[in-house]
């Protein structure tokens, strides 16, 4: 595959800022929502905080990639006496924790950094965080060219994964007769 | 389908231990909104006026605000309901924080508790699935603690819970319901709580609130944020640096105290230090402060952190709420140090940050006096921050003199007698208040202390500047951008109020347009307690982001209800008055309508007569303070004026006369 040039959409989470709102989750459920801005569910956020305020911890975690299985160690990090746990910082959607996957469904959702036309100059969680805990940065990389998986397809795999392609096709045929 | 409502209710029958999901009228919201309006319609449905406090008929109820849940900027206020043990009286208590908007996703618009359950119990909400759960195991446990403690069991980290502590369990008359950073402090309701013998209620939620207009609301949405940043880079440059910006008074960000420490008076109310605050004291304090803060914090979806995590070295670590590391600092006479210590276990505890500390004070006065003995007083230790500490922790057993004092000033000096009652000088309708002692009565003052239903002048005040500005140029500053006035003729009211002379307290402003003043900020405070709004965002600090002619449009692009400025204006008055009517039916008559005797040096009986006359009648209530059966049947509240006849509370001749 050959090299592209492609423009990375990064955010900067300054942990020290968050005060802890959840104006993130709001606005990226409410942008999300079909049609926009319709309904209101954090639990449907890309981005999630990791909150303890006793014991300080407020980390902000966008959602990644769908994994089907979770990882081995789940260690922990003390961080300036601040205990967490690695899954605190994890983008992951996986099998061990309930973030990061539709509540009705279970099928697993990631940050687009709000795709949409014409194109937001900032992803909304961006423009709503007045404590200014996250910014907004672009970078040039260079990358491998790569297929991207449809949202539908990423679907796919993950019931795959879940259910294997024996039950997900039987699903399939008996909601097919169903009409 | 239902939008900002989510259209149910959960019933909970502690005594037989009885769930219901309950669907509600949809012509509700049109009527009395939601929130404290929708409390109040089921108060008075379904609480007599016999039933008292603590009994099983008495009802709790936790009810989400209309707009709580989404996507406005500061509605996340959980309206807690109940009928006050202290005051016998209608108690409604606020709380921010991550309860109420939880309580929406999980499906449910309120939570309304009945009756007392045999043994300690804790109600978990999770989504469709609802289960009462036993709680024996966390008897005595601090509210931070049993939080804790129910997470962990649950295993739900994303669970938020409001609990009691011990003051709560034991039906202390000024026990609060804690919530992370937030509490519903007044008036008692954590007794209440703990007199059902309910400890928590926590609570996870991932479904959806619904948005009837999207576009139109997530515009009206993005203003308030727009204005909210804008206030934040210019604060107003005229009044004191904690009256300067929105949010409720930024005690952890700010730490020019001169205000509230030389303004407000120490001990049990009675001192004012007009020196108190030196360049050295303000270091000391900043210091202090600096030292302990952890991290400023917001509620659900607000950009405002008015809150703090604490950790002072050798106590738990707790969160800050607004002026509470005041109120123990200045009833001792003590310092800021005192102040973060005390609060820490006062909060686990659960006790009510303004009555508490006047409580302590007021018995070591009695001590003082000779009135409360060393019988009484028997191992007290002999510093002033010690024993505010052994005064507390036998006020939230109920031990000793603890027990004649957790029911507060009033019952306490009754029960007490041998002159006590004197010391008990700072309550409204049996409630204490903020330890003010001013010189000259101020009208606009008079009638919201007098009047306000929630007893409490936090809550009605807010939207008027406290005090004209010395300089007629700076009043017109103040005026060129001051969009929340209902009408013109209010900047006109303040252009032309004067510090001294002919149009200067307490006959400016006019009776007439004090009426008007006052009714403006209390109509911005019910509607803020019905959608959830926060004040501080809205009724509480000057030139707020929501007011009067922006909420109509995002109540009705949110609800997709019909309201006009006109229609939210009068659902304000119809909650109002159906309040008035529920206390009223319980006995509040004109005679309870005043403030403290030495609340202001300078009192004026024939004006303050005129005041409140005047003011009722503004109302469309007779001289007692009575909601006539006029403006009873103009609200569409025709059964209530029926059921406060038959009571013969409104006479059928003098109804048929105002008629």
């Amino acid at each position: 595959m050959s090299k592209v040039k492609k423009k990375v959409k990064t955010i900067k989470i300054n942990v020290d800022k968050c005060n802890g709102c959840r104006a993130c989750e709001v606005i990226c459920a409410s942008f999300h929502a079909a049609p926009k801005y319709s309904s209101n569910n954090p639990a449907r956020a890309r981005i999630r905080l990791i909150r303890d305020p006793i014991k300080d911890i407020f980390v902000p975690v966008y959602a990644g990639e769908y994994v089907a299985a979770e990882c081995a160690g789940r260690d922990k990090y003390v961080i300036d006496g601040k205990e967490y746990s690695e899954c605190d910082f994890c983008r992951a959607s996986c099998p061990s924790r309930d973030v990061f996957r539709e509540p009705d469904s279970g099928l697993p959702l990631k940050c687009d950094m709000c795709e949409d036309d014409p194109s937001l100059k900032e992803p909304m969680c961006v423009q709503w965080c007045l404590a200014d805990a996250l910014t907004y940065e672009e970078r040039e990389e260079e990358v491998e060219e790569d297929a991207k998986l449809s949202d539908m397809e990423l679907g796919l795999k993950a019931l795959v994964d879940k259910y294997g392609w024996q039950k997900l096709a039987d699903g399939v045929a008996r909601l097919t007769e169903k009409g | 389908m239902r939008y900002a409502e989510t259209g149910y209710n959960l019933e909970i029958d502690l005594s037989r231990g009885n769930i219901e999901r309950i669907e509600t009228d949809p012509g509700l919201a049109q009527r009395f909104l939601g929130g404290l309006g929708t409390n109040a319609k089921i108060l008075w449905d379904r609480v007599p006026p016999e039933v008292e406090p603590y009994s099983t008929d008495n009802l709790l109820i936790f009810g989400a605000g209309l707009l709580t849940g989404t996507p406005a900027p500061g509605a996340n206020r959980t309206i807690v309901s109940s009928f006050s043990p202290q005051t016998k009286l209608m108690a409604y208590s606020m709380m921010g924080g991550f309860f109420a908007p939880e309580l929406k996703h999980a499906g449910y618009d309120k939570v309304i508790i009945s009756g007392r359950s045999p043994e300690l119990v804790y109600l978990w909400i999770n989504n469709d699935k609802v289960e009462l759960r036993d709680a024996r195991h966390l008897r005595g446990k601090g509210t931070l603690e049993t939080a804790d403690l129910i997470r962990q069991e649950l295993k739900e980290p994303n669970a938020q819970v409001a609990a009691i502590g011990l003051a709560g369990e034991n039906r202390v008359y000024f026990a609060s319901i804690e919530q992370g950073r937030s509490s519903a402090s007044r008036l008692g309701i954590g007794g209440v709580m703990g007199d059902k013998r309910l400890k928590a209620i926590a609570v996870r939620g991932t479904k959806d609130v619904n948005i009837a207009h999207p576009a139109e609301f997530m515009e009206y949405c993005n203003e308030v944020l727009k204005y909210i940043k804008f206030r934040e880079k210019n604060p107003l440059g005229m009044v004191p640096p904690i009256l300067a910006g929105l949010g409720s008074p930024q005690e952890m960000r700010l730490h020019d105290e001169e205000w509230h420490t030389t303004n407000f008076a120490w001990g049990n109310a009675r001192r004012r230090r007009k020196d108190f605050w030196t360049d050295e004291v303000e270091k000391n304090w900043t210091e202090t402060s600096e030292g302990v803060r952890q991290r400023f914090l917001s509620c659900y979806n607000c950009p405002l952190s008015c809150g703090a995590s604490v950790a002072y070295p050798g106590v738990p670590k707790y969160m800050m709420k607004c002026y509470s590391k005041l109120t123990y600092t200045m009833a001792a006479m003590s310092d800021l140090d005192f102040g973060f210590r005390i609060n820490s276990r006062a909060q686990e505890y659960g006790v009510d940050g303004f009555t508490t500390p006047q409580t302590i004070a007021f018995a070591l006065e009695l001590y003082e006096a000779g009135i409360l003995t060393d019988q009484e007083m028997s191992g007290m230790p002999s510093d002033s921050e010690e024993r505010f500490f052994w005064l507390l922790e036998r006020i939230v057993r109920r031990e000793g003199i603890g027990d004649v004092l957790a029911n507060g000033t009033y019952w306490a000096a009754q029960e007490i007698g041998r002159g006590a009652e004197e010391y008990a000088h700072n309550n409204i309708k049996k409630h204490e208040q903020l330890p003010l002692k001013l010189g000259m009565l101020n009208p606009i003052y008079f009638l919201m202390y007098s009047t306000g239903e929630k007893i409490n002048i936090t809550q009605i005040e807010g939207q008027f500047p406290q005090a004209p500005f010395a300089k007629r140029e700076e009043r017109e500053e103040f005026v060129k951008d001051w969009i929340q006035v209902p009408e013109e003729k209010f900047k006109q009211y303040f252009l032309e109020w004067e510090p001294r002379g002919d149009n200067s307290i307490p006959y400016y402003p006019s009776v007439e347009a004090t009426c008007e003043i006052v009714d403006w900020m209390e109509k911005m405070h019910y509607l803020d307690d019905s959608t959830g709004m926060c004040a501080g965002l809205s009724s509480f600090p000057l030139k707020p982001a929501y007011h009067i002619h922006n909420l109509a449009s995002i109540i009705s692009a949110a609800t997709g209800l019909d309201l006009d400025e006109a229609g939210l204006a009068q659902a304000a008055k119809r909650n109002r008055t159906l309040l008035r009517a529920i206390n009223v039916r319980r006995g509040l008559r004109r005679a309870d309508e005043r403030p403290p005797e030495d609340h202001w040096k300078h009192r004026f009986p024939e004006l303050e007569t005129t005041l409140l006359d005047e003011y009722y009648k503004f109302k469309g209530w007779n001289d007692q303070g009575i909601p006539t059966r006029e403006c009873l049947n103009d609200l569409g509240l025709d059964y209530v004026g029926e059921d406060l006849e038959q009571r013969g509370i409104l006479s059928n001749e003098q109804s048929k006369k105002e008629g």
